[in-house]
């Protein structure tokens, strides 16, 4: 689903290599982990597959079901199929979080020349979703994650993966700031949208997220590559050892 | 526009052609009406003045109080205190008069009234009923109305061109008619407020209007009535080199209630119209008057080429006990805007609100805000301006919040928001704050702020364009005063919002 070539990256605007050549491929119905040291390039790995301004792709391709990505906006990307939960999500004074969640739903059906949901469709749809991520009305009516704690902030993301239903699923340290009962939340609701048709690029420093999203394949980023891979007992041996003995066996 | 870019442009054909045709279609509102017009000559003078005066068949009370108007005018300068910018306007190169020929004889069906005028009605948007009773076919208010009920004022350049609901209206007692009208039937009225709260002395514009209003609206609410239904004026601009005179006065008589809409349009013209409006408003003890507009004449092109010059003065005296005005504006067209709804706050405990959304894209160019007088005792008011500005355009809030020495305990509350969209254009706050005495409390909040990359990003990532993420987060910074608006015009607002903002990134 999701094939990445060779894929060299440096920032706009200094002359700073981040990425010096990922190869990743994310097989539908398929969760992918990518785990690394501060400064690795995983979360320029996810900005760059969604279209986010100040990097110059400058080698290697990046294609979903054989679209290229790197060609398209990045509202072409998400109609696409390309859903990022930031590990910042950002606030929107005065948008109400249902009036955004119904433009993107219907901007995205509008782009795949699907007709736009009516209000009373969407308010049902957003209800049942909303419900079992634990957002209770007042959430749905307040501005975009504004005054929202951490915990809201991030169960926000996965009620608009939810109701965006993506093929391809990019969180970007999820995780973080999130207590122990938030994190079960957001984690039901991630693995509630896994199935055969949709993979996930799950991105996180610990490996107690993988806990409750159990990944099929864990890749290890380091420097701007993918230097391991394995099985979920690769999360294992970071979290008992820490990055360094990989790294080394590596170098 | 798309489609010309990618054509080949033929030799010889200069540029100006071919950005005339890019232009088409940028504004929704551009189109003229070629109707046959019946001119006044060039200019304005005591000739011209009188000429109007017996247009409207006026009588000699009104004729005298527009020539005393023009002599002070005639002793006046042009206001250069405000930050706007613009070539000297020749005052006596407009046509102050203008009117369709076809208003000279009454049609007695659609079939005869002028099919352009019908169209002109239909694009901006008013429903046919109103169209035959706005066009003067007889008979067509016994059609019943489809829909919620708005009574309509159309003026057409210079003058109103029709009122709808007339009759139901006046079952309440309330008389909604074009002020020529007004002056011939209720010259009581009149006689008493008009020129009381805008003087004809007041400034260089008032009193140019005072000389050669053509028409406007006249609304009298009497005692303890709650207007059956939201009144509005649709003012349209199409004759060339023409300017715009209105006059609105507006009465709410003690205990009672109206909601006012007022909506503007221009074609496209080269070359800049002026608009120079007064409005007045009377509200009596424990009355209140809600005055909404949206405010869409043609901006200019992207280089500042026509567009409206816009210099209007409103003013609403809260003269009883109680009393309650609040004005709500949208202003997103004009090339040049110079306007300060204001409140003056003379009876006890009356209250003045004033809600502002300016946005100004490419070469515009707003100075608008508002004046609070505070005089009466605990009296109160509130400021919500939101500037937006984008491309080249300069948007300044200028405001005075004066508490007088007996509006004792009284309070303002003032807040004012810039946004800024891209690197060229300018926000300026400009607040004057007068206290003369030391029981009453002025607050102050001002802030600016850019549009914000990652804003545009994460709603483009969740399948925006970058003009819907511009339009969403612009609204969402509008929403105080969007929620003010009654609610047909605030969805018209947030469209318009979207629309006067297009282009303005990438």
């Amino acid at each position: 689903m999701l094939e990445i070539k060779n894929l060299h990256v440096q920032l706009e605007e200094e002359d700073k290599r981040i990425l010096k050549g990922v190869d990743l491929t994310v097989e539908a119905g398929k969760v992918h982990a990518i785990m690394g040291p501060n400064g690795s390039g995983k979360s320029t790995l996810s900005y760059v597959l969604s279209g986010r301004d100040g990097y110059e792709v400058t080698e290697g391709s990046a294609t979903l079901d054989g679209q290229d990505l790197l060609e398209m906006e990045p509202e072409e990307r998400a109609a696409a199929g390309i859903f990022l939960a930031f590990q910042y999500p950002v606030e929107i004074p005065g948008v109400g979080n249902m009036t955004f969640l119904r433009t993107a739903v219907n901007a995205q059906r509008k782009a795949r020349g699907e007709d736009e949901l009516s209000a009373a469709e969407f308010l049902k749809v957003v209800r049942a979703k909303a419900k079992s991520l634990k957002i209770d009305a007042d959430m749905l009516k307040r501005p975009v994650n504004v005054g929202f704690s951490g915990g809201e902030k991030k169960r926000n993301e996965i009620l608009q993966m939810a109701m965006l239903e993506p093929k391809m699923c990019i969180l970007d340290e999820t995780d973080s700031g999130l207590d122990v009962d938030a994190m079960k939340l957001v984690s039901e609701g991630v693995n509630a949208l896994r199935d055969a048709g949709r993979g996930f690029l799950v991105i996180t420093h610990y490996q107690r997220l993988l806990d409750h999203i159990k990944p099929d394949v864990v890749h290890i980023m380091a420097d701007g590559r993918i230097v391991k891979s394995g099985g979920p007992e690769l999360a294992l041996e970071v979290e008992h050892n820490g990055y360094s003995d990989i790294l080394a066996e590596v170098n | 526009m798309a489609a010309l870019d990618q054509t080949q442009v033929k030799e010889g054909v200069d540029q100006e052609t071919v950005d005339a045709v890019r232009e088409v279609g940028t504004y929704k509102y551009g189109w003229d009406t070629d109707i046959e017009m019946e001119y006044a000559p060039k200019g304005v003078n005591p000739d011209i003045v009188r000429l109007i005066s017996e247009k409207n068949e006026e009588p000699e009370w009104m004729t005298e109080w527009r020539l005393s108007a023009f002599e002070r005018w005639t002793k006046m300068d042009e206001p250069k205190w405000a930050m706007v910018h613009y070539p000297p306007i020749d005052f006596q190169d407009q046509y102050y008069y203008a009117r369709p020929k076809s208003m000279e004889e009454k049609p007695k069906s659609l079939d005869e009234v002028d099919p352009k005028l019908l169209a002109t009605y239909e694009k901006l948007g008013i429903p046919l009923k109103e169209q035959m009773i706005l066009a003067g076919v007889e008979g067509a208010e016994n059609i019943p109305a489809e829909g919620r009920k708005v009574a309509v004022d159309a003026v057409f350049d210079s003058v109103s061109v029709g009122t709808t609901f007339q009759d139901e209206l006046a079952k309440h007692g309330v008389i909604f008619c074009s002020i020529s009208e007004a002056i011939k039937e209720h010259p009581e009225l009149v006689k008493k407020y008009l020129g009381t709260v805008v003087p004809v002395s007041d400034n260089f514009y008032a009193t140019l209007n005072s000389a050669v209003f053509s028409d406007g609206s006249f609304v009298y609410i009497p005692p303890g009535v709650r207007c059956p239904m939201e009144l509005s004026t649709y003012f349209r601009i199409n004759a060339e080199n023409t300017g715009q005179f209105e006059r609105t006065l507006i009465i709410a008589d003690k205990g009672s209630y109206v909601s006012y809409l007022e909506g503007c349009t221009a074609p496209q013209r080269d070359t800049a119209q002026l608009h120079a409006a007064v409005v007045e408003i009377i509200v009596e003890e424990d009355a209140e008057v809600k005055y909404s507009t949206v405010q869409n004449w043609f901006p200019g092109d992207e280089n500042g080429k026509g567009g409206i010059y816009n210099f209007v003065t409103k003013r609403a005296d809260c003269r009883g006990d109680r009393s309650k005005v609040m004005w709500t504006q949208v202003e997103t067209g004009s090339a040049v805007t110079w306007k300060y709804p204001s409140c003056i706050l003379r009876g006890n405990e009356s209250q003045g609100e004033f809600y502002s959304i300016a946005i100004t894209n490419n070469m515009q160019q707003a100075d608008t805000g508002t004046k609070m007088v505070h005089l009466g005792k605990n009296t109160k008011s509130r400021i919500v301006s939101k500037g937006i500005s984008a491309g080249k355009a300069q948007n300044t809030y200028r405001g005075l919040v004066s508490m007088h020495p007996k509006a004792k305990d009284s309070r303002n509350y003032t807040q004012c928001d810039s946004l800024l969209i891209g690197d060229k254009c300018g926000a300026h706050t400009v607040p004057y704050i007068e206290v003369k005495n030391n029981s009453s409390r002025v607050e102050h909040e001002a802030t600016t702020s850019k549009v914000d990359d990652d804003q545009l990003f994460y709603c483009r990532q969740r399948g925006m364009d970058e003009e819907e993420a511009v339009a969403l987060v612009v609204n969402g910074f509008c929403k105080d005063v969007l929620q003010a608006l009654p609610m047909e015009f605030a969805m018209e607002a947030q469209q318009l919002v979207a629309i006067s903002l297009e282009g303005s990134v990438g």
